[in-house]
């Protein structure tokens, strides 16, 4: 790993500030000339891959008592981004009320990771596109802006079908951003030039030309907590994961769903994906072709149909249009059958 | 309370007796190759090709030279033929591959080292080698089967020593079979992915060089390091008490021990290596994939009238490397007519070496498959079909088997298992949502030996030393070699001290091919034994008919020692003196003249299917084994499920992708290389069925080390079948082509 100035940072107002100065250097992810460090299980990785070298690392885990309670009211849930993934995973009241986001953190990473790694974090963790993570692979837009994509025409068993471009179709490789995604949760943001809310949706950018810009956040900015409004969809919600192994992987096809049953009409459903896209991925138009009918097998395939419509596969992942259609049609026929 | 894990013993087995080194490894006090603290030890990190063919035009290697700490940086322009040649293991050598260390500019496979940065510290090394720029000149690279450039050749036109198994006439007998089989399989390339990574440590006194690696043949490293450093064996000596995993992988001279001994000679202090775990797939050795093509041709009530077996192996460029795994596979079964063949396939890769029962895990998942599908086509059990072609003969040369419990194996596994309430047809069992499939297959391994020594000494305190450069690869060498000894000579085995892994030590042959408990514990037995002579004791049996201690105190002498030489049956004249020199050939199995030797098993599997997503999962697996003696239970229990874990990654989650364009691996890494998690393994029964075979040498001991592995894939894909009606016939069995086909 090359070597870095470590800062701790003293408050959400300060921590910023180790990005000025710095503005003239390089911008692109990866050679970003400050990162914020906290639970640390996807920076110092790619450090010691030398794939991100910072400059600078900003540790913002002394900023945990700011940012890392949880609160529970009738308005919904509100999570500090430096919560880790095992409390948030193992809240009573998440279990109960919001089974979607506990599941989805659950199954995610191993337990020695769940208990280091925040949930800020976690929506920012890198893509495990085996090109990317290994910099002997001379071919990767996301890594170097405008040399190429080794998975176009390589190994891509595991990557996108959906969201992707000719530049990358690296996966998103996380599981609880899909769940915020399904709860439309929003994003509260620190930095130089002030604060801002932003829905979750908005805050992961489909790679196009520029793969190597993940995020709309700017130089600076910081997650500080994650929102999620309360609703009659919450309860009836589950996380479903499927993958070669029992645990520990990363997904090959996964959905969030959140559920509002009106007797055996849909009145409100959300669907995200994940495993499946380069971004956490709602899939709106299956959503819509629900609402007012009943939920069983012919509406949640035509629906789960829908979702991928536009799928585009390579050499090793077309495995993932079926697969991807059948994780949707089983998760929401699961979510059909809980307790609202 | 029951201990699964300590069986009780039965016939011809041996007492659980805890492991010699538990203590040392739970507590820390156990100290691997890398813990050892060698001081001013500087440290090399690897840089490995980016390439899988060509050469490499020029280094820059400015950048990395300015960081502070950096001492050197060894490449082909300061090395070249430093480094004298040895020969390709499968040749009689010690080498993991035939090319020389840094020896030239060309690339013959991707992650090839091609230069070794040596700092102060970890850190640094590691910093300046992603310092280094390289500009090579690229051919392009021939990946795996089939790909442009691939160059095929049969085994027997490369091997002297390959010859391929026919008998009868097998075209005329499948031509006119009434029930028959053609059918083809696959599997992929695998790496043993130790957790113990390849660290080397070296340090030189004067002109003595000491080396820390784990090795599973320090006679061999010894030797061949001396050769390549071109200094005598006695300038060497190799350590390596304890082995963190090595499946094969610790076998063979790989090329990183040279560069570290010249980086220490070079720098004048001592040198440590910890490879990465991504560098450890193009250090070491990995399974090579294979191709099968099977046809089996049968009479209407089952029995093998026609085999034939072509088996197809990618090795690397330059060395001919093959598993041949049609010897076995040819001989398991009762049939008239069989021939066989084996292609190996030339490829830009590293070469490949041995990995866990490497010859019989890929050649048994094509046969034992087969044999499912046979058993279809004839709408015969799966188990009735073996039990009407069980065999006490090898179909080849009709010679006898030493022993054979095949058909009990199935048996006891059967009745553990309840495959009497199984509904043959596919697809009929199911609880809710998932599909439930039963499936088996016939496990089976070469009792294969090699000369060993051993040297036992007995002290008037009734404590005894057992002394023999075994390796203690989990195998649990050195708790059954101390219950020999405290057997032998009528002490307490808490009393018997035991050393191994040190060339320091008296040789013993390299530990694969399952030839460790039965070789070193027969060399053992016989020093034993010359102590029993010496004070008096005149009985053969396994323990002493006088006191020997009390004989010893008696005579008023300080010790007694003996140093034995033991020699297998069929092995080579020349075979002790190759022991020394680290190049003992095992020998059994099929090879022999006059008889064949193998243990048998039979594993019987329940997967189940999604049926929808269509995601598999093993949660009950039954295994039984006769292997001749068993040594130790506990020991014996954890190598057999050992084996059938191996068996369930190897068939559901192993596979090293090969990027065909690059010829180089991709998932170099733990997170995408999968292997079974403990949520993947639930319920893991083994049985170990008594077998006495007076044959296979004085202890009667056959190897359990490998056999668990084999044929475990093949009853996945058996019952993924029933549970399904699809027949996967690619390894790994995954999800891909399931979910398209539901």
């Amino acid at each position: 790993m090359r070597p870095f100035l470590y800062d701790r940072a003293a408050s959400t107002e300060s921590a910023p500030r180790a990005f000025d100065g710095l503005k003239e250097a390089s911008l692109i992810q990866g050679r970003a000339p400050a990162e914020y460090l906290a639970g640390g299980t996807t920076l110092l990785d790619l450090m010691k891959l030398d794939v991100m070298q910072p400059a600078r690392v900003v540790d913002i885990t002394p900023l945990e008592p700011q940012h890392g309670s949880i609160a529970i009211s009738d308005a919904g849930l509100r999570l500090g981004a430096l919560v880790k993934m095992s409390t948030a995973a193992d809240h009573p009241a998440v279990i109960k009320t919001y089974p979607v986001l506990a599941q989805s953190l659950t199954l995610a990473a191993s337990a020695q990771l769940r208990n280091m790694a925040t949930l800020g974090g976690n929506l920012l963790q890198r893509t495990r596109c085996n090109y990317f993570r290994d910099t002997s692979w001379s071919a990767c837009n996301k890594r170097n802006p405008g040399s190429g994509c080794a998975a176009l025409d390589g190994l891509n068993r595991q990557h996108a079908i959906l969201g992707a471009s000719q530049d990358c179709i690296a996966t998103y490789p996380g599981d609880f951003a899909q769940a915020l995604m399904a709860l439309d949760a929003t994003l509260d943001i620190a930095g130089p030039s002030g604060s801002r809310t932003i829905p979750i949706a908005t805050l992961h950018k489909p790679p196009g030309s520029t793969p190597h810009i993940e995020t709309t956040l700017a130089p600076g900015e910081l997650i500080t907590a994650l929102s999620i409004p309360a609703g009659p969809w919450t309860r009836r919600s589950l996380y479903l994961k499927i993958r070669d192994r029992q645990s520990y992987e990363f997904a090959l096809a996964s959905a969030a769903i959140a559920l509002h049953l009106d007797g055996d009409t849909v009145k409100d459903v959300r669907i995200a994906l994940g495993g499946v896209a380069s971004v956490p991925w709602r899939a709106r138009d299956a959503e819509a072709s629900l609402i007012g009918k009943p939920l069983n097998e012919a509406t949640a395939t035509a629906a789960a149909r829908m979702a991928f419509v536009g799928s585009a596969p390579r050499t090793h992942n077309a495995y993932k249009v079926t697969l991807g259609q059948k994780t949707v049609v089983r998760a929401l026929l699961q979510a059909a059958t809980l307790e609202g | 309370m029951v201990d699964a894990a300590a069986p009780a013993p039965k016939a011809n087995m041996g007492d659980p007796v805890p492991r010699y080194d538990a203590r040392a490894k739970v507590t820390g006090s156990a100290l691997y190759a890398s813990d050892v603290a060698l001081p001013d030890v500087a440290y090399a990190f690897l840089l490995s090709s980016a390439i899988a063919k060509g050469r490499i035009k020029s280094f820059d290697l400015r950048e990395a030279r300015a960081l502070p700490g950096v001492l050197d940086i060894l490449t082909h322009e300061n090395i070249g033929e430093a480094i004298r040649k040895v020969k390709f293991f499968t040749e009689g050598g010690p080498a993991s591959n035939s090319i020389l260390p840094l020896g030239s500019a060309e690339i013959a496979y991707g992650g090839q080292t091609i230069a070794v940065v040596l700092a102060n510290t970890y850190e640094v090394a590691r910093d300046a080698a992603h310092r280094v720029k390289v500009d090579y000149e690229v051919d392009r690279p021939t990946a795996t089967f089939e790909s442009p450039g691939a160059v095929d050749q049969e085994l027997a036109t490369q091997n002297k020593k390959h010859d391929d198994p026919k008998v009868g006439d097998f075209a005329a007998a499948y031509a006119t079979a009434p029930v028959k089989i053609d059918v083809a399989y696959s599997t992929p390339a695998q790496h043993h992915n130790p957790i113990e990574l390849f660290a080397t440590q070296c340090g030189w006194n004067g002109s003595q060089l000491t080396v820390h690696e784990p090795s599973q043949n320090v006679y061999g490293l010894k030797n061949g390091l001396a050769t390549q450093l071109g200094i005598e064996p006695s300038q060497v000596r190799v350590v390596s008490p304890f082995i963190g995993g090595a499946f094969g992988s610790k076998g063979a001279l790989t090329q990183r021990t040279a560069l570290v001994a010249i980086a220490a000679r070079k720098l004048g202090r001592p040198v440590k290596l910890v490879p990465t775990r991504e560098q450890g797939f193009t250090v070491a050795t990995y399974r090579a994939e294979t191709k099968h093509r099977i046809k089996l041709g049968a009479t209407r009530d089952g029995k093998l009238q026609a085999l034939s077996h072509d088996g197809f192996e990618v090795t690397s460029r330059p060395d001919p490397y093959a598993v041949a795994g049609t010897d076995a596979s040819t001989r398991m079964y009762a049939c008239p007519n069989i021939t066989s063949n084996v292609t190996i396939v030339r490829a830009d890769r590293s070469t490949p070496g041995f990995m866990r029962a490497p010859a019989e895990t890929p050649y048994f998942f094509a046969l034992e498959s087969a044999m499912d599908e046979l058993a279809v086509a004839l709408a015969m059990d799966p188990v009735e079909l073996r039990r009407l072609n069980d065999t006490m003969k090898e179909p080849i040369k009709s010679l006898p088997y030493t022993s054979r419990t095949l058909m009990p194996c199935f048996d006891q596994a059967s009745e553990a298992f309840g495959w009497s309430k199984r509904n043959p047809q596919p697809g009929s069992m199911r609880d809710g949502d998932w599909l439930i499939g039963w499936g088996c297959a016939t496990s089976a391994y070469p009792t294969q030996m090699a000369p060993a020594t051993a040297r036992v000494s007995l002290f008037p305190d009734g404590t005894a030393r057992v002394e023999a450069a075994s390796h203690e690869i989990g195998n649990g060498i050195y708790t059954v070699a101390g219950q020999t000894a405290a057997e032998r000579l009528g002490v307490p085995v808490g009393k018997v001290q035991v050393l191994m892994g040190d060339t320091d030590l008296p040789p013993a042959p390299v530990s694969g091919g399952s030839i460790s408990t039965a070789s070193v514990c027969s060399a053992v037995a016989q020093a034993c034994d010359a102590i029993r002579a010496k004070l008096g004791d005149n009985g053969t049996g396994a323990v002493p008919t006088v006191d020997l201690v009390a004989t010893l105190k008696e005579r008023g002498l300080g010790s007694v020692q003996e140093y034995a030489e033991w020699m297998p049956h069929g092995a080579a004249k020349g075979g002790m003196q190759m022991l020394y020199k680290g190049a003992a050939q095992p020998i059994g199995g099929a090879k022999l003249p006059d008889r064949i030797q193998f243990a048998f098993g039979a594993q019987f599997v329940e997967v189940r299917v999604h049926a929808r997503t269509r995601e598999i999962r093993v949660p009950r697996i039954v295994g039984a084994f006769a292997s001749g003696r068993i040594m130790n239970t506990r020991t014996a229990h954890s190598q057999y499920m050992g084996g059938m874990i191996w068996g369930i990654g190897s068939a559901l989650h192993e596979k090293t992708e090969i990027d065909a364009n690059a010829a180089r691996y991709v998932n170099t890494n733990l997170a995408d290389y999968l292997v079974p998690v403990n949520a993947d393994v639930v319920d893991v029964q083994v049985i170990m069925v008594p077998e006495e075979d007076t044959l296979v040498n004085p202890l009667g001991i056959k190897g359990i080390g490998e056999i668990g592995i084999v044929g475990t894939s093949a009853a996945i894909a058996n019952a993924i079948y029933h549970a399904t009606g699809q027949r996967l016939r690619d390894l790994p069995l995954r999800i891909d082509s399931l979910v398209e086909a539901a």
